[in-house]
């Protein structure tokens, strides 16, 4: 094999990765609005294209010609380079996600995840944490009450929950014994998934990743009724939606990881890898948006409480139980 | 190292992606000006006194008890890693740092600083 192939091999497999996660989060961005639509008896977006099927694709042309505000009381700096920081972290998480086994093509045998690193766990929960960066400066530059309002709320509840949610994958390592995505789920593919071995670990993850994507009901940073938006309250145009795709990016990440962690990822009988892997993350992404149509927002002291006082000491007792059973031989 | 590279490769496109979404829409959008669509927005109200005012201690104090925990929890990655081949004896070594940290925990419990009141 010369090196020359496998630079080209490796650029477009990152092309074509990105391209297709930046469609499926504009869909997902329709299917949200869709399923809203049905759950509270109204039809969604129904007039671009049959089934909406165009409205991603208006929504963005829409928003590039719309006027760009950069308000007088604004850092300009931090203010621009905020949104693009969150969708940076959010894009650049998705390189180590196995999302199949290898297809052959042109006599090569490819790979079907952009970066099979010994780390890969370490360098998504990193990223994610870099990601708050993003929401964080952005309420903070944009020189606005609400929107600093915002971000403190953002800072505070996502390292807040990134404890618990650093906890929940523990278990998972501690079963697989790498922190490699695709160890992972050969370990998943020898025994069950580990949402049998591990029940209330998939449980807590979803919950503390729920409050990292700041969705409903943990959607504090940017309560539209009480801080009119938060941290994304002065942007406009294409800025505004670049959070949009940054936080849809980042659910779709969170669903991807929790897929692969405990789902046994992209394998599955008789459908190829990828199918599998869409299947599972977008019946992840249906719980993220069915919740947020059934669940009222919580109030902050409460979300505080929760996170520290009872699922902190949970997750940590849910460790050391799976410790122990791994230690005696019984999982 | 060539995965690593691929990693590279892909922070690069994701910036790439960033700068031109964010470019584009600074180049295309049409443009006003007016001192009121400058100024913060408040609901419609006149803004009142400085932006960035103090803050309550209580983020401090959370952001501190994020750095203890978020430290535990990296040190138990290596652990957890190789529990397995560790057995019995790993697990209660590994115990007794939790006890010791669970003893923290309730220790800043007891003085409040979970509190938000």
């Amino acid at each position: 094999m010369e090196p020359i192939y496998i630079i080209i091999e490796m650029i477009v497999k990152n092309i074509v990765v990105v391209m297709v996660l930046m469609g499926l989060v504009a869909y997902t961005t329709l299917l949200e609005r869709k399923l809203l639509g049905y759950m509270q008896v109204r039809l969604g977006p129904n007039r671009v294209g049959y089934f909406g099927i165009l409205q991603p694709i208006a929504d963005g042309i829409k928003s590039f010609f719309k006027e760009d505000i950069i308000p007088n009381e604004a850092d300009k700096t931090l203010y621009v380079i905020a949104p693009g920081i969150c969708l940076f972290t959010a894009l650049s998480m998705f390189a180590v996600i196995p999302f199949g086994s290898t297809i052959t093509l042109f006599g090569r045998e490819i790979k079907m995840v952009v970066a099979d690193i010994d780390a890969g766990l370490l360098y998504v929960l990193a990223l994610a944490t870099l990601g708050e960066y993003g929401v964080v400066l952005g309420g903070w530059a944009s020189g606005n009450k609400y929107g600093v309002l915002g971000s403190l709320r953002a800072a505070a509840q996502m390292i807040s929950y990134e404890v618990a949610l650093g906890l929940a994958v523990i278990g998972v390592i501690i079963l697989a014994g790498s922190l490699r995505l695709t160890d992972i789920i050969a370990a998943q593919q020898v025994g069950s998934w580990f949402i049998l071995k591990y029940p209330f670990g998939f449980v807590f993850y979803l919950i503390a990743g729920l409050a990292e994507i700041n969705r409903t009901p943990f959607d504090m940073p940017e309560s539209e009724s009480e801080l009119a938006c938060g941290f994304n309250i002065e942007y406009s145009s294409m800025k505004f939606a670049t959070f949009m795709i940054a936080e849809y990016a980042h659910m779709f990440v969170v669903a991807a990881v929790a897929t692969t962690l405990f789902l046994g990822g992209w394998s599955g009988p008789f459908l190829p890898g990828p199918i599998w892997f869409l299947i599972k993350v977008f019946a992840i992404i249906f719980f993220f948006i069915w919740e947020r149509g059934t669940f009222p927002r919580l109030r902050y002291d409460h979300i505080m409480h929760f996170g520290w006082k009872v699922l902190l000491p949970l997750t940590l007792l849910n460790v050391v139980v799976t410790a122990l059973l791994v230690a005696l031989g019984v999982l | 190292m060539i995965e690593y590279v691929a990693i590279f490769v892909m922070m690069f496109i994701a910036a790439i992606i960033a700068v031109i979404i964010i470019g584009a829409s600074h180049l295309l959008g049409q443009r006003t000006k007016g001192k009121a669509k400058l100024a913060p927005y408040e609901c419609g109200m006149t803004t009142s006194g400085p932006t960035r005012r103090m803050m309550t201690i209580r983020y401090y104090i959370v952001a501190m008890l994020f750095l203890v925990f978020d430290i535990e929890i990296i040190f138990l990655y290596p652990w957890a890693v190789i529990t397995k081949r560790l057995g019995l004896f790993g697990f209660i070594e590994m115990l007794v740092f939790v006890i010791i940290l669970f003893i923290g925990y309730i220790y800043i419990w007891k003085k409040g600083a979970l509190e938000w009141e």
